[in-house]
């Protein structure tokens, strides 16, 4: 056991790693990131905060991981390399790690076009790869990037993101592998539609034996109406959403259709579950979290294990 | 047959539409004429292949230019027809006299 | 070459102001052959500042000249004779020759018509793509020969990113991955082993985060 992640704890025992999302307002209240928070508390075992997803600004994933992590949750950082260089994201995990932060999951993050401030200059003075690399330098061997000494490693669990779905297809295991080699030690996942296509990268990965050397949690994320989902199809670089997906959520009412969504995604969940090396799932419904509970619960994932 | 077309429209001779440069239309307009159009071979005939489609784009191109300075892109056209279509000649003749004659003579008419 | 696009009109107006007497002054190198501010642009922008002008009824000069570098002293020295007939020089090559021409003239306002945009090559006549961002540490042989610092919109070093789809970036649907394309030249080249290392962070001192650069040769100084 190498820090006090919730997460590590549920993998180091075997056990089946939920977690969850929240997005931080975009505003200076901290009720909003409290009232979401309240949703998921014994629900799941960790709470990534997203950093200024598709690049709209909103509260720091920090600060509002700091909240979390006062109502006694669990929560992952996540960190983009779009906004920050070398220096002020190793500040940050530093600082995260004294804020009593466990987890932190390193992303490149959506390019500024897609936000509301596409004028802006971004940084990416370092990658996501590298920015595995770092946290794993600052906690396992106590050095700044630029080589000097850490008094006082920030014991961060590393994450990081992978997408089975983007292209190009064949390469996507062995971008994982790199991630591993680098110091990864959970992976969260594109949300899954096309089950299929994810087993065939699944097989990949444990060909690899990437599986064994780091906890793959498979990406879910209900539809909430039949249009999110064609959308997600269309506009969503890199989302892969299957046809007889699409068809089944338009066969039903628009009144239902929210219904039928969660059903879509609890069905989901139960065939991941079987996929040889998913060590858990993560569940990003998206400005929906009052439905994660719900889910959970009819995935038969609760009660969530006791960690101390 | 002999056609006849507006006396204001004086005729420059060129080898093919391709050869004319956004130069030397815009030299045109310098020296004071209220329009310009090229007549060139229909779309697909040009004996040099793609000389009428160049001049199409330049013609845009200058369009985009004549807007720029205030002089209006209407004032330069583009025309296609065939050796033999001598009546659609008169005819674009007459059209582009008509529309230059409702924009006015050239802002930029020397001598005034 | 260096590739850039030609300001818009009514920018250029605005900068000028009320110089009347203008040294438009192209330059033979880079600009010329991305048709930017060679001596055929350099006619157009006059003609069309002459259009302007008579149709507003104002006296003015334009004079057209074209050096064969704006980046070199010993050009940029020509037009001393001149110079100071015009109220400003409005310089249509990249912004090294502008900043070299305002060097070279202390007194004179010299104005740039071009937006210098990038380092790149011609795909096809009239279309020009992006290359290099001069690093200054070239690591093109680490990568099948596309660079991922100025042809990914993220510059990662060890992509592509997840927005990668059906060969084409996910900031538009024109731009081609380019880390589709190193996986794509690595595995026609025999190397794709070389995807499997992770390339170490950069060190961007050699970069223009290390501040502005100078190159010196000593053998080549008189
Ligand atoms: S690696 Fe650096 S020098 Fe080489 S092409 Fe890319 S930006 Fe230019
Ligand atoms: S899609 Fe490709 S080119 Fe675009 S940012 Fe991602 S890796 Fe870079």
């Amino acid at each position: 056991m190498k820090t006090n992640s919730v997460i590590e704890k549920v993998l180091e025992q075997g056990g089946f790693v939920v977690t969850s999302e929240c997005g931080p307002p975009r505003g200076a209240d901290p009720e909003v990131v409290r009232r979401k928070g309240e949703l998921l508390r014994g629900v799941v075992d960790g709470v990534n905060v997203t950093d200024n997803q598709t690049s709209v600004v909103r509260m720091s994933s920090l600060s509002a991981c700091a909240i979390l992590k006062g109502m006694g949750l669990e929560p992952i950082l996540q960190m983009v390399c779009r906004d920050r260089n070398r220096i002020a994201l190793q500040s940050d995990l530093l600082g995260a790690a004294a804020l009593g932060i466990n987890n932190v999951l390193c992303l490149s993050g959506d390019h500024q076009k897609f936000g509301d401030h596409p004028q802006g200059k971004n940084v990416y003075d370092i990658d996501s790869v590298q920015l595995i690399q770092t946290v794993a330098r600052l906690r396992d061997e106590g050095k700044f990037l630029g080589g000097d000494e850490v008094k006082g490693r920030p014991m961060l669990f590393v994450g990081a993101a992978a997408n089975p779905f983007a292209d190009p297809f064949e390469i996507r295991a062995a971008r994982l592998g790199k991630k591993v080699k680098a110091g990864c030690e959970f992976i969260q996942t594109q949300c899954i539609y096309n089950v299929e296509r994810f087993t065939r990268w699944m097989e990949m990965v444990c060909e690899r034996g990437l599986h064994e050397r780091c906890g793959i949690l498979a990406g879910v994320t209900p539809f909430k109406t039949a249009g999110m989902a064609n959308y997600m199809k269309k506009n969503v670089p890199g989302m892969d959403v299957p046809d007889d997906m699409i068809a089944r959520m338009k066969g039903v009412a628009k009144e239902k259709q929210a219904e039928e969504g969660i059903k879509i995604c609890v069905e989901t969940i139960e065939r991941l579950r079987e996929i040889p090396g998913v060590r858990g799932i993560h569940i990003m419904a998206i400005e929906w979290e009052e439905k994660v509970a719900e889910i959970v619960k009819a995935a038969g994932l609760l009660p969530r294990p006791e960690i101390q | 047959m002999r056609l006849s077309y507006p006396g204001n429209v004086k005729v420059v001779k060129v080898p093919c539409t391709g050869r004319v440069d956004v130069l030397l239309i815009l030299r045109a307009f310098e020296s004071g004429v209220d329009g310009v159009y090229l007549a060139g071979c229909l779309e697909g005939e040009c004996h040099f292949l793609r000389g009428n489609l160049r001049a199409r784009r330049r013609v845009e191109y200058v369009k985009g230019l004549l807007e720029e300075v205030g002089l209006g892109g209407n004032r330069v056209e583009m025309f296609n027809m065939s050796a033999s279509q001598g009546q659609r000649f008169a005819q674009f003749a007459q059209e582009m006299t008509e529309r230059i004659r409702l924009l006015g003579p050239s802002p930029v008419k020397k001598g005034e | 070459m260096i590739v850039g696009n030609r300001k818009d009109f009514s920018e250029i107006l605005e900068k000028l102001g009320a110089a009347r007497r203008v040294l438009l002054l192209g330059c033979n190198e880079c600009v010329t052959v991305c048709g930017v501010g060679g001596e055929r642009e350099v006619g157009v922008l006059a003609s069309e500042l002459r259009l302007y002008w008579t149709k507003e009824g104002e006296t003015f000069e334009v004079r057209e000249h074209t050096l064969e570098r704006q980046c070199d002293y010993e050009y940029i020295d020509q037009i001393r004779g001149f110079a100071d007939d015009y109220d400003v020089i409005l310089s249509m090559a990249c912004g090294a020759g502008v900043q070299y021409v305002a060097e070279a003239y202390k007194t004179k306002l010299v104005l740039p018509a071009v937006n210098t945009t990038f380092l790149g090559v011609t795909i096809e006549q009239g279309m020009w793509s992006e290359r290099c961002q001069g690093c200054g540490a070239c690591i093109l042989d680490m990568t099948g020969g596309i660079c991922p610092i100025a042809r990914c919109a993220k510059s990662l070093l060890n992509g592509p990113c997840g927005g990668s789809s059906e060969g084409k970036c996910e900031i538009d649907k024109e731009t081609d991955c380019a880390w589709q394309l190193i996986v794509d030249r690595l595995k026609e080249s025999g190397q794709m082993e070389r995807y499997e290392e992770i390339l170490p962070v950069k060190d961007w001192r050699t970069g223009r985060d290390g501040g502005p650069r100078r190159r010196v040769r000593e053998d080549l100084k008189l």
